[in-house]
């Protein structure tokens, strides 16, 4: 699967099976920016324990298209509502391991609440909007992870 | 017209598309009407809240919203990604 990169040159999104380097991403934010004071950046991994099952590994699928477009109109969304430079997200799908690297979202701007905020944004509308599924491998054979209310509830802080 | 299905929806399905004789424009809930009838074990799986649904690439949560002919519809379930 390849990579597609957003419009904007400012923005990098992507959607990959191959795993990605953090340090690479920071550096990204970092290059050639005299402007921004703080980078802000999450991590999603694959943890062990789900829904009170011990997980083995598990399968992300998506919604090819529709995924590219979601996720920029949510770097989009946040991007008009604070003054963030740089937005770096990347969402990997295929098959997945314990502890493997799921999502990065790395933002920077000239200050911190700007960056903390929009990071955040974007990745609890990430988890409402965007076509990903997971499917998980678990002792008692696969299932798909069911969504949760809590992730729902989290946009009422945006609101 | 043509309608995907994803994840866990499909693979209830067995399916990851149907066609379906509908009249266009329609509202999106005419859709969602027309699969409940299309798919009557499933019926279940169609239900608001239960199944989203997705007109040309992007989430739609009005179900007044008119399907149009050539419009690329999607339904699936709540998404788990990140």
């Amino acid at each position: 699967m390849s990579a597609e990169n957003a419009s904007n040159s400012q923005h990098y999104i992507a959607v990959q099976q191959a795993d990605f380097d953090v340090a690479h991403e920071y550096a990204e934010l970092r290059k050639d920016n005299r402007s921004d004071g703080a980078v802000v950046f999450f991590t999603g991994l694959v943890r062990e324990m789900n829904q009170g099952s011990q997980v083995s590994g598990l399968t992300l699928e998506h919604y090819p298209g529709m995924t590219e477009k979601a996720l920029q109109q949510i770097v989009a969304d946040a991007c008009s509502r604070w003054p963030v430079n740089r937005v770096r997200l990347i969402h990997r799908v295929g098959t997945l391991a314990i502890s493997d690297q799921i999502v990065f979202v790395g933002v920077s701007s000239s200050h911190r609440e700007a960056a903390f905020d929009a990071c955040y944004y974007i990745m609890d509308y990430l988890k409402n909007r965007a076509p990903f599924w997971k499917k998980e491998v678990t002792s008692d054979g696969e299932r798909w992870v069911e969504a949760l209310d809590k992730d729902k509830q989290a946009l009422g802080k945006w609101q | 017209m043509n309608i995907l299905f994803f994840a866990a929806l499909r693979e209830q399905l067995g399916c990851a598309q149907c066609d379906i004789a509908l009249p266009l424009p329609a509202s999106l809930a005419t859709v969602r009407a027309a699969l409940i009838q299309h798919f009557p074990q499933q019926a279940d799986l169609f239900v608001q809240g239960r199944a989203l649904a997705a007109i040309n690439q992007t989430l739609i949560n009005d179900e007044n919203t008119p399907v149009n002919s050539g419009d690329e519809v999607a339904f699936f379930p709540p998404v788990t990604g990140g």
